[in-house]
């Protein structure tokens, strides 16, 4: 079976986001003075093949620990659902 | 026979030659190693020199850490060898594990390549022994992602086991502490941002980054004699 990973990475909370501090920054010119805690991440989508969900979740957990994410200053969130044209029934 | 340092090179670094340079001024004997090599053996010492390694892409260092080279530098590091990260070297030392923390973006978002000053706090490690505490070198920096960062446990662990050997005097990135370089527990893995390598001569600005460089080649030759 094929399933449709994406992996979400931010900075932890505490550690300093000059990206997201500098877009903030800029918002009040733009007219988004209402616009509040901005912080930046990255955002990971690919496929992988598993025998079902628990195991392509636990690969793709596998894979944001060790490459996807520097658990020193980032946390990870995923999210893994079945390809809907995966050729499954 | 004059201490044979291996310079290990990724796709991507860029340092690798002024590197050389400098550890021939420093009496050393340099050599690359591709990043595919998988023996270190005929090496007294190693030194992972700046650049981009892998291009940088996801983080400094994140994918440089899985070449086949940096299993062979875990080896070397554990029996006790001499391993220096520079600049970027620093960065895949992190990320490799074999130093502990990681490295954010510049404070303010900036690249920063300027002469810094830097403080020698102290001098068990690989790259300051024989050196007085208090010494301040003038050497060059060079990086965008050079802020060090690590939670307040391991940065009291890293105080308390004098692990900090060199401080910025005028903190260029905002790492922690003023931090511009550490080592490991043993002091034989040492990472530092400033690059020793740039200023090995006065034509070059200063000639301060000997200090860092002949320190660094006589541990390595006492680390050989046992």
């Amino acid at each position: 079976m094929r399933f449709a990973a994406r992996v979400e990475v931010r900075l932890r909370p505490g550690i300093a986001d000059p990206e997201g501090t500098t877009i903030e920054r800029a918002l009040p010119a733009l007219g988004f003075d209402d616009v509040r805690g901005v912080r930046t991440g990255r955002s990971f989508r690919f496929q992988v093949d598993a025998t079902d969900v628990e195991t392509a979740r636990r690969r793709v957990q596998a894979l944001a620990d060790r490459l996807l994410a520097n658990p020193v200053i980032e946390d990870s969130e995923l999210e893994v659902s079945l390809e809907p044209d995966s050729g499954e029934p | 026979m004059a201490t044979r340092v291996g310079v290990v090179v990724f796709p991507g670094t860029n340092c690798e030659h002024d590197a050389l340079a400098g550890l021939e001024v420093a009496g050393a004997r340099g050599t690359l190693v591709w990043h595919t090599e998988t023996q270190l053996r005929t090496m007294d010492a190693i030194v992972i020199p700046g650049g981009f390694a892998h291009g940088d892409y996801l983080r400094p260092g994140a994918l440089a850490r899985f070449s086949p080279v940096m299993e062979a530098v875990g080896r070397f590091a554990a029996e006790g060898g001499p391993v220096v990260g520079i600049c970027n070297g620093f960065q895949v030392l992190t990320e490799a594990g074999l130093l502990p923390g990681a490295f954010v973006k510049n404070r303010g978002l900036k690249f920063v390549c300027a002469p810094t000053t830097v403080r020698v706090e102290v001098t068990h490690s690989v790259i300051t022994a024989g050196l007085e505490p208090g010494t301040r070198l003038c050497i060059p920096v060079n990086h965008f992602s050079g802020s060090y960062v690590c939670d307040e446990r391991t940065l009291a662990h890293l105080r308390a086991s004098n692990q900090v050997i060199l401080r910025y005097l005028d903190n260029p990135n905002g790492s922690i502490d003023d931090i511009a370089g550490i080592a490991n527990d043993a002091g034989n893995v040492v990472g530092l941002m400033p690059h020793p390598e740039r200023a090995i001569d006065e034509l070059l600005g200063s000639a301060d980054g000997l200090a860092l460089l002949r320190a660094f080649v006589s541990s390595s030759a006492c680390v050989r004699a046992g």
